[in-house]
């Protein structure tokens, strides 16, 4: 049966065609072929290798760049912290050296005025004196001849009066 | 007999929609019982589908009006005497004589070869290297198959190999099947030195492939039967079995001569030995006879079932409406079967020839050896 009997003349020609096919194909096709795309296979494990580095790389960055956002945000609290509370000290402690001041100038207007009160009295004590003296030897001129018994009176009556007053002072 | 010429002419024109050269044949079969109607209404389905399958000298395309339309081959041939005589087959057609050779009429041996009448009086065959219809389909399907790979090929080469360039329809398509059968098959199977035998194993899977496809394709430059036909097929398993022993290791020869069993099975008398070379033999002769099977039967079914049309003829109009509904359903069926099956053989093919190739490669003996 020719069907299951290999034919001499068919069998050359497949064998050359097979063989120039090989030859070719064997070459310059699948060689190319597979080789490009282990090349491919190759860059693209490359890269994903690299993606990998550099993310973890950004992600390290990011996490400095965020510890570093952290401690300058706590930098800055603290510092408004700090400053808020050495303005208020500021703040509190010129109120003292205000209210300290002004203490002092009442106290020196205080003595002042003291003084002035004293200085005041003490004129007014002589004016009054002398008026009242004035005043007495006009009285006593008129009622009085002799001088010194009028003085003497007058002198009793000035410290009769400056001992109610002092009564009446302190 | 005017419905039954109308009903043909449509079964026809389907038969043209799917293609050409297969239901050409059968045309010019039905156009014959059509002008002789006293003649046998009986169609030779037999001798159509060998025809079809079997080689042939001139490349039979269509007939048309009972004209055929064939590309007449080369002959090749060698006289008894030793003298080269090429000739068109067309000096040989129809049961003409050429310088002595003609071709051995149907019943007779060698039936459909070149034979000559030898000095002797006997008939003999002459050593025959026609270029026949098989012959010029391999050449055009390698054609085909170089023009494609190469293409492909060029396609990087044109970008420079750059590895950024990446391929897309047809280019990726071949890239992807490539990759696949080396990455699937030839990788797993041959082991370490895979990069070695892929070139071979990639063409040995190409070339059935193109070979199979292009053998369902009806019309002109395809419809040749070559992985149909056992040479074919041999040349290829006789490949792989040349790849296997020639290039196999010292680690296989052993398993071969020496197996790992118990003594008295390979001495005296080598039982084992025995075995596994009848194994050497044997795995080529699987290769050839399944591939060439596979694809045979599969012309076959669809050549049958196309003639279902024309045998379904005679059983009167609606037998015949109803059976070509079902011929062509079935036909598309079996061609859209056969295009899985063109895949497969040469899958499998590859497979086991990769398979054998990384058993002759094995790099030192396993306690539980894999069974193929």
């Amino acid at each position: 049966m020719s069907l299951l009997t290999p034919d001499l003349g068919l069998l050359f020609w497949m064998l050359l065609s097979f063989l120039l096919v090989f030859g070719a194909l064997a070459k310059f096709g699948f060689p190319i072929i597979t080789g490009m795309v282990d090349k491919r296979r190759a860059h693209i494990s490359e890269a994903l290798l690299e993606a990998d580095k550099a993310r973890l790389k950004l992600e390290s960055v990011e996490e400095d760049a965020r510890r570093m956002m952290d401690e300058a945000t706590r930098r800055s609290q603290e510092l408004t912290a700090t400053a808020v509370e050495e303005s208020n000290r500021i703040v509190e402690s010129a109120r003292q050296r205000a209210d300290e001041e002004v203490a002092q100038r009442m106290e020196a207007a205080r003595n002042q005025i003291e003084i002035e009160k004293e200085r005041a009295l003490g004129e007014l004590r002589t004016t009054v004196a002398l008026l009242s003296v004035e005043v007495a030897e006009k009285v006593v001129r008129t009622s009085l001849a002799d001088d010194k018994a009028a003085l003497g009176l007058v002198e009793r009556f000035v410290d009769e009066a400056e001992g109610e007053m002092g009564h009446s002072g302190k | 007999m005017y419905m039954r010429r109308l009903l043909l002419q449509i079964t026809l024109l389907v038969g043209v929609l799917f293609g050409g050269a297969p239901w050409g044949a059968c045309a010019q079969e039905v156009e014959h019982d059509v002008a002789e109607p006293t003649a046998e209404e009986k169609l030779d389905v037999v001798g159509l589908i060998f025809d079809h399958i079997n080689d042939s000298y001139s490349w039979h395309i269509a007939t048309i009006d009972g004209h055929h339309v064939e590309i007449p081959l080369l002959c090749i041939v060698r006289s008894e005497e030793g003298r080269w005589y090429a000739f068109s087959a067309a000096k040989v057609a129809h049961g003409h004589s050429y310088e002595g050779f003609y071709v051995a009429p149907e019943g007779e041996k060698w039936e459909g070869k070149l034979v000559a009448v030898g000095s002797d009086g006997e008939l003999y065959r002459p050593l025959d290297l026609s270029f026949t219809k098989n012959a010029a389909g391999l050449m055009i399907n390698s054609l085909l198959l170089v023009a494609i790979i190469l293409g492909v090929a060029g396609w990087y080469r044109r970008r420079n190999y750059d590895v950024h360039a990446v391929p897309r329809g047809f280019v990726g398509a071949v890239e992807m099947l490539t990759m696949s059968i080396e990455d699937d098959i030839i990788r797993p199977s041959v082991g370490k030195d895979y990069k070695r035998y892929s070139p071979y194993l990639l063409t040995a899977f190409y070339f059935i492939f193109v070979n199979n496809l292009m053998g369902l394709v009806p019309a002109f430059p395809g419809g040749a039967n070559t992985t149909g036909n056992i040479a074919v097929t041999l040349v290829m398993a006789l490949a792989t079995m040349f790849a296997v022993n020639v290039f196999g290791n010292k680690e296989y020869w052993k398993e071969i001569l020496w197996p790992d069993v118990p003594v008295w099975m390979k001495f005296p008398i080598p039982l084992m030995p025995v075995i596994e070379l009848f194994g050497v033999i044997s795995k080529p002769f699987a290769l050839t006879v399944r591939l060439f099977a596979n694809i045979l039967a599969g012309h076959t079914v669809i050549l049958a079932l196309t003639c279902l049309v024309f045998i379904s003829v005679s059983m009167g109009t609606t037998m015949n409406i109803v059976m070509t509904i079902f011929s062509v359903l079935l036909s598309v069926f079996m061609l859209v079967l056969e295009i899985l099956v063109a895949y497969i053989q040469a899958y499998v093919f590859t497979m086991l020839s990769s398979v054998f190739v990384g058993l002759s490669r094995k790099e030192h003996h396993a306690a539980h050896k894999p069974k193929k």
